[in-house]
């Protein structure tokens, strides 16, 4: 695992950008630069990472960008992969399509389960703020039951889909599972995906403090504590071989024990007003998955 | 140069075989589908270089177009119908984007309800999307047509639709006269590198946010804003005016084949009436108008290869001293006119001498056009222009309403 | 045809939102003394630097902030492991430069 300080020093994520103060995506982004090295062209659907990017003529990303219909990010991506090998660049750049969790797993969920059963050569990698932040917080198909957002006013209903459990259904060489709270997790595992060929998906999640409801400063320590709680399992499938990584394998090691859930909630003001009963669901919905992912871990598949 | 006997949809396939396409992403749909097939089929082959994608969607077929062209790759698609309503967000992104995608369209009717058959209205309905839009009265003209498409496209950086009837001239077989290779080489060169420069030496963010005013770069120059680049598109597809007449001109010169450039005319010469149309709908009018003419009546026809951009001078000048233009159209604004009716009458609206337009509606759903209804609508125009009828209601070509009731 | 004419197309520079210094209540005050980096003399930690998301901070020993576009977010405070780092009230230092309107 690289330290902080073996991270590159070389920013293309440069200052002064339009991301709101205390932005995981912008922590998380930077550390998907620092793996790619620069040798990558993005594609970006609609989402905060296009405000973040910035508007005509200036950008704050050091890193060819081509921005796309919301749907379309994965086609996108497929397009420009194949655009590249027809003119003799194939070996030259990573293809790399990032979008938000509304563009992944709702309106772009079509594109990219056909890329992904074609396996198509790129890196797709969604981050995960849980809502459909660009548009003012409305719902996505990731926010978390409970969750406030503008369409879900008492508190969302249903469950998150399981986004990376369905890209691991197309069976394809790689997906993962990171936080942008951990930038050397999220280095890691893009520079992995960087050495395969084929549909890589990663998974990152980001925290929002502008759609959460928090202070800034928290950005980073309810990124983690999303994970030491197990609403964020931390955890790649290589080839079908599946293994807990980083903070998630150290919780395992150290006998599964996480921390309840209860102040990662207490911490953000979509969550307020939940009573015990839909804590308690919460919690269930929790340990479910992360005794389920403690087998896989065991098994190594 | 070999004559085969090709289907419309084949000859959409041998155009973009010979204009050395390198990326093709498609999806089936009635009555476009041959052409991928056609393609997949040399792709397997290795009869041609190219990587042919099969997507999930058309959306995804004409994104992969887009992914494909900025990185400056010669890209081909097909659809038609519901696939070219479901790729309209595209559809537009490809325009704004300026790429010099070339898309051939089957033109089939759009539901509700299901309907297979020929009709325009898929096509017109993303009419305003900023695509050249280039219609073919045959198989010959599909062929020639797709690969002019590229010249035309790539010289403006703009996308171009090469339009044909479903059906009537996708699944019709006639001999084409297929160019060698290299006649086609010489007449198109490679894709010259494209506006989109995917660089990391110099890294570029391509299509963001542009805002309503103008804003300085990290130079100082100070930019346009998004009316400005939008004003900079229709520019480009005015000019296309002339790319498109020049092109066909070039084609001739190099192959002995017209194709029109703009528009094609048959006997307007003292033509008391002209019947205008767009696609195989022309042939048949032309035949029309010389039974018409054999008859002794002065009928004309202009037939509308360049729907976008509108030629509007060409209309102009070859409808001055006319009496009336009928129109015929395979679609309908619905709850207006025909689309190619209400463009020409507004074409020619404060026009000295200019004439009295009327729309007809035809063939929706594949409804036969026949030669019959032609004459008698052409006719029927005719005593009302010598009437002085200026404004008529839409005309329903074929529509057999009554029976239905009876 | 100049491109940036035909298509949109952008360069890359600092500061496309401005000075988004401007956005910060609080500014993160590094204490050298207490600075793991700065009592090793050595890059070493670099926790702030890693996890500020507008790339604000020079890895150093200790590490240096750029003030015109640091948002004033608390993360490296938050984070630094030997609280090194104060977020500071801008109000304590006055009110903050305004900066020049610039037609961007
Ligand atoms: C076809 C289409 N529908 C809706 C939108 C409006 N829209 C733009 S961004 C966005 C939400 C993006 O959410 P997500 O993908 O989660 O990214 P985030 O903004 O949260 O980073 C929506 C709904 C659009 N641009 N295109
Ligand atoms: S809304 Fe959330 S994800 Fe979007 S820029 Fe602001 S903090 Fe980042
Ligand atoms: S982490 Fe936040 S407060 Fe610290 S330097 Fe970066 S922007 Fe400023
Ligand atoms: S996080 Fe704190 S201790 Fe570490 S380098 Fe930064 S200021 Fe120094
Ligand atoms: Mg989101």
């Amino acid at each position: 695992m690289t330290r902080i300080t073996e991270l590159p020093v070389e920013e293309r994520v440069l200052p002064g950008n339009r991301a709101c103060a205390g932005c995981g995506l912008g922590i998380g982004l930077r550390a998907v630069a620092k793996a790619l090295e620069g040798r990558a062209v993005l594609t970006v659907p609609a989402s905060c990472l296009t405000v973040l990017g910035g508007m005509y003529p200036v950008t704050s990303v050091q890193m060819p960008w081509v921005n796309c219909a919301f749907p379309s990010t994965a086609a996108v991506a497929t397009g420009i992969a194949a655009g590249l090998r027809a003119t003799g660049r194939g070996e030259e750049l990573t293809v790399l399509a990032m979008a938000g969790d509304g563009g992944t797993g709702d309106i772009g969920i079509q594109a990219l389960s056909g890329a992904a059963e074609r396996n198509d050569d790129l890196i797709y990698l969604c981050y995960d703020n849980e809502a459909y932040m660009n548009t003012g917080t409305q719902r996505s198909g990731s926010t978390p039951v409970g969750a406030r957002t503008t369409t879900t006013w008492t508190g969302k209903r249903e469950n998150p889909k399981d986004v990376p459990r369905i890209m691991e259904a197309h069976r394809v060489p790689y997906v993962a599972v990171t936080s942008a709270a951990f930038p050397t997790d999220v280095y890691d595992k893009v520079a992995k995906a960087r050495s395969m060929r084929g549909l890589r998906y990663l998974h990152m999640h980001t925290s929002c403090p502008s759609g959460w409801g928090f202070d800034p400063a928290l950005s980073v320590r309810l990124g983690k504590a999303a994970v030491e709680c197990g609403i964020v399992i931390l955890y790649e499938v290589e080839h079908g071989a599946f293994r807990l990584t980083g903070r998630s394998a150290a919780l395992a090691k150290a006998g599964g024990a996480l921390k309840p859930v209860d102040e990662y909630l207490a911490a953000q003001s979509r969550f307020r007003g939940l009573d015990a009963q839909a804590k308690a669901a919460i919690q269930a919905w929790v340990d479910e998955r992360w005794t389920e992912a403690l087998e896989r871990h065991a098994r190594g598949k | 140069m070999t004559v085969r006997i090709l289907t419309g949809n084949e000859s959409a396939a041998w155009g973009a075989r010979l204009a050395r396409v390198q990326v093709v992403a498609a999806y089936p749909i009635t009555p476009q589908s041959p052409v991928v097939e056609t393609i997949s089929a040399w792709v397997q082959a290795g009869e041609l270089p190219a990587e042919f994608i099969a997507v999930e969607s058309e959306h995804s077929a004409m994104s992969v177009c887009i992914g494909a062209s900025t990185a400056g790759a010669r890209t081909f698609t097909a659809t038609s119908s519901n696939g070219l309503a479901y790729m309209t967000e595209q559809i537009w992104w490809a325009a704004g984007a300026r790429l010099p995608i070339v898309m051939c369209v089957a033109n089939r009717s759009l539901a509700a309800p299901w309907n297979v058959l020929n009709d325009q209205q898929d096509s017109m309905s993303v009419r305003d999307a900023g695509w050249i839009q280039l219609h073919c009265r045959d198989n010959q003209e599909i062929l020639d047509t797709v690969v002019q498409a590229y010249r035309i496209a790539e010289r403006l950086n703009l996308p171009v639709m090469v339009c044909y009837d479903g059906f009537l001239l996708s699944h019709t077989a006639m001999p084409v006269e297929v160019p060698t290779p290299e006649a086609v080489d010489a007449f198109l060169p490679p894709r010259p590198a494209p506006l989109q420069v995917i660089d990391p030496a110099d890294p570029r963010n391509i299509g963001p946010v542009v805002i309503a005013d103008r804003r300085r770069d990290a130079g100082g120059v100070l930019r346009g804003g998004y009316m400005e680049l939008r004003a900079a598109h229709h520019e480009a597809l005015l000019s296309a005016l002339d790319v498109v007449a020049e092109t066909a001109d070039e084609w001739e010169r190099s192959t002995g084949r017209s194709t029109g450039g703009l528009v094609v005319q048959h006997r307007l010469d003292d033509a008391e009436v002209v019947l205008v149309a767009a696609g195989s709908l022309v042939t048949q009018l032309t035949l029309v108008a010389d039974g018409l003419r054999d008859r002794g009546v002065a009928v004309g026809v202009l037939g509308i290869r360049c729907y976008r951009p509108f030629p509007v001078e060409a209309l102009r000048e070859r409808l001055s001293g006319v009496r009336a233009a009928l129109v015929f159209d395979k679609a309908l604004s619905y709850g207006y006119a025909g689309p190619i009716a209400a463009d020409l009458r507004a074409a020619l609206y404060g026009v000295d001498g200019a004439p009295a337009v009327y729309g007809a509606v035809c063939g929706l759903g594949g409804r036969e056009v026949t030669p019959e209804a032609l004459t008698d609508a052409a006719l029927s125009a005719l005593a009302d222009a010598r009437a002085g009828v200026r404004e008529r209601a839409v005309a329903w070509v074929g529509r057999l309403s009554e029976e239905v009731s009876r | 045809m100049d491109p940036f004419d035909a298509i949109a197309m952008s360069r890359p520079a600092r500061g496309e939102a401005g000075r988004t210094g401007d956005w910060r209540n609080a500014r993160p005050v590094i204490d050298a003394s207490a600075c793991v980096a700065a009592k090793q003399a050595r890059v070493t930690c670099q926790i702030c630097w890693a996890h500020c998301p507008d790339a604000c901070i020079e890895q150093g020993a200790p590490p240096s902030i750029d003030l015109e576009y640091c948002k004033g977010c608390g993360i490296c405070a938050e984070e630094c492991p030997a609280g090194a780092i104060a977020m500071v009230p801008e109000a304590e230092h006055g009110v903050c430069e305004a900066a020049e309107v610039e037609e961007r």
